[in-house]
């Protein structure tokens, strides 16, 4: 570890005031801090107690947060690719197949955004920030596996320029990054983003696929109503269902939950409510479900582990920036989430997937929820102090 | 023509231009830029209510008791907008179709009431004209911009022909279904509004 500090001190100067490469200052600082915390962490003297941990090692331990699923869904999507073509695999060979697709999503998902990020940098001349981190790992996880590179490139680089730097960069958005992305591609391409082919690797183009082969998601068959073509609740948990990237495997899912609650990065709140939302209003489905519609009476606990359900709850909701800040707002954020999302879901046909425009209007409302929580508060105190 | 007169053309196009300067008649910037056709015939319709609308309250300003200016304003704009849109119903029954209400909707364009309000009331008919075309280029330039981009991106045609070549689509090019639906128009202004700022910074508020 030594010969990487040291190499960085030896080239330090350059970038300094004065130096050839003078320029290029935010972009070294950025670097710099991505590996070693600068500054002193806990002072010689005195009692200041600091912690180490700053914005650039919570984003990593999302990331780590991120890897389950990450590792689980390039299983996935060369586990459905060969039996699309209803060929056998060794396991490695189906981790492979998904490494070779998915690796190209994640690399243009960080060249674009933090390429734009940089060039925000660079005119503005301020220091990098390091939110594209965990957007550009999200960003490939929440896509169909077959989504052409350049559209992925596109999406984030307006995601980055409209949903952040024109609100002032990493933490003023109002809105999450990678949802929005996904929100561009879900509106600019539809074809690409929904129906039974995408999201399969090779589906698409339909060569050598076994006759009868159906790529439907779950999420798909419910909302046709096609209640028998749905898997078992133990393989939706498990993940061995076709979907987004990231998002199939529920217990993969958890484990990044784990991770983001044992570190404190993520709130246990808001993790909590958007499935205790999700929860009651599938119970409410169920008590008006008719014979005619039968998504109505599918139980409120395989809502939760359809589709995106799982993965908006833990990475997305939990997003500190775009979601509420006050305690008792966590409960409402996440609660309207929840619900918000199962009701698009089984009530709006044109939306099979209700989690994105649930979290982004959420997102939207977050600071108006703090407001009246804070208010509210404020009342209660002011009758102590009068009584 | 005197520079104060080429002032009152010239001013609107860029540094008081209605939509990105004033935000006024975004409504019909929305609604009508998904294609160039109709973008042109509603600026050019707007151009003529506002222009005439101009001169007419500015000859009666002298006689219209101010309390009830509003209402004389609202029929001089309506008999306007009525013609306007008969003879698109007669000339082009197509784009009329397309354009649909918001042929009648120029009645409630907040840029020619407050044209009406803010210049006509107070100035001579000749000057009146002059400020009444060229917010109404002002108001055009911006739909144009807008339309020509959405309907580029949005459907790879412009003026109804195709212009992206059929090659590109089979590389795996799409058209943006996104420019198509009005959000994108809000931030296709936006992106109007951020150029024209970085470009002119006195329009910058100070805060």
């Amino acid at each position: 570890m030594n010969i990487l500090r040291n190499y960085i001190d030896k080239i330090k100067p350059n970038f300094e005031k004065g130096g050839k490469l003078e320029k290029w200052l935010p972009v070294f600082e950025s670097f710099e801090t991505f590996l070693y915390v600068l500054g002193d962490t806990a002072p010689k003297k005195g009692a200041h107690i600091r912690d180490a941990v700053d914005l650039k090692r919570v984003m990593s331990v999302v990331v780590i947060a991120l890897i389950p699923a990450l590792l689980f869904g390039m299983w996935n999507v060369g586990e459905y690719h060969y039996l699309s073509i209803g060929e056998n695999a060794t396991f490695f060979e189906k981790f492979g197949h998904g490494f070779i697709r998915v690796l190209p999503l994640i690399l243009v998902s960080y060249i674009a955004g933090l390429g734009t990020e940089f060039v925000f940098v660079y005119i503005k001349g301020h220091e990098i920030e390091e939110g594209f981190l965990v957007s550009g790992m999200l960003i490939p996880m929440i896509v169909p596996v077959d989504t052409p590179l350049w559209m992925v490139a596109l999406a984030t680089i307006f995601a980055v320029i409209f949903g952040k730097e024109v609100f002032g960069g990493t933490g003023m958005n109002i809105v999450n990054p990678a949802l929005l992305t996904r929100a561009f591609l879900f509106f600019s391409y539809p074809a690409k983003m929904s129906g039974d082919t995408i999201w399969i690797s090779g589906l698409s183009e339909g060569e050598g696929i076994v006759d009868g082969f159906s790529g439907a998601t779950p999420l798909a068959s419910a909302a046709a109503g096609a209640m028998d073509k749905l898997p078992s609740t133990m393989d939706m948990f498990m993940g061995y269902v076709p979907g987004s990237i990231g998002e199939t495997s529920v217990l993969a899912i958890l484990i990044g939950a784990a991770i983001l609650l044992f570190t404190g990065v993520g709130s246990w709140k808001i993790m909590l409510s958007v499935f205790a939302g999700g929860a009651v209003m599938g119970l409410i489905l169920n008590f008006f479900a008719t014979e005619t519609n039968p998504y109505m009476a599918l139980p409120f606990y395989q809502h939760l582990l359809l589709g995106g359900f799982a993965f908006g709850a833990v990475f997305m909701a939990t997003d500190p920036v775009t979601g509420t800040q006050t305690e008792t707002g966590k409960w409402i954020y996440g609660f309207l989430i929840g619900f918000i999302a199962i009701i698009v879901r089984v009530l709006n046909p044109a939306y099979p997937e209700g989690v994105m425009m649930a979290i982004l209007l959420m997102n939207v409302f977050a600071p108006l929820i703090d407001h009246y929580v804070i208010q509210a508060n404020i009342k209660k105190r002011l009758k102590r102090v009068k009584a | 023509m005197s520079t104060k007169n080429l002032k009152l053309l010239s001013d609107p196009i860029n540094l008081n231009n209605p939509i990105t300067v004033q935000v006024l008649g975004i409504c019909s910037a929305l609604a009508v830029t998904v294609k160039l056709e109709p973008a042109v015939v509603l600026s050019i319709s707007v151009l003529f209510v506002l222009a005439f609308a101009n001169v007419i309250i500015s000859v009666l300003r002298n006689t219209i008791p101010s309390r009830i200016r509003i209402i004389v304003q609202l029929v001089v704009i309506a008999a306007l907008v009525i013609l306007v849109d008969q003879v698109l119903k007669a000339y082009s029954y197509e784009v009329s179709k397309q354009l649909s209400v918001f042929v009648g909707l120029i009645i409630t364009n907040c840029i020619i009431m407050g044209r009406l309000e803010a210049f006509a009331l107070g100035n001579k008919p000749w000057p009146s004209f002059l400020d009444g075309v060229g917010n109404s280029a002002g108001y055009a330039i911006i739909l144009i911009i807008i339309a020509f981009f959405r309907e580029l991106l949005g459907s790879g045609t412009l003026w109804g022909i195709q212009v992206i070549p059929d090659s590109f689509y089979e590389m795996g090019y799409t058209n943006n279904g996104f420019m198509i639906l009005p959000p994108m128009a809000l931030i296709v202004v936006a992106i109007i509004i951020w150029v024209q700022r970085s470009k002119s910074r006195e329009l910058i508020e100070a805060n």
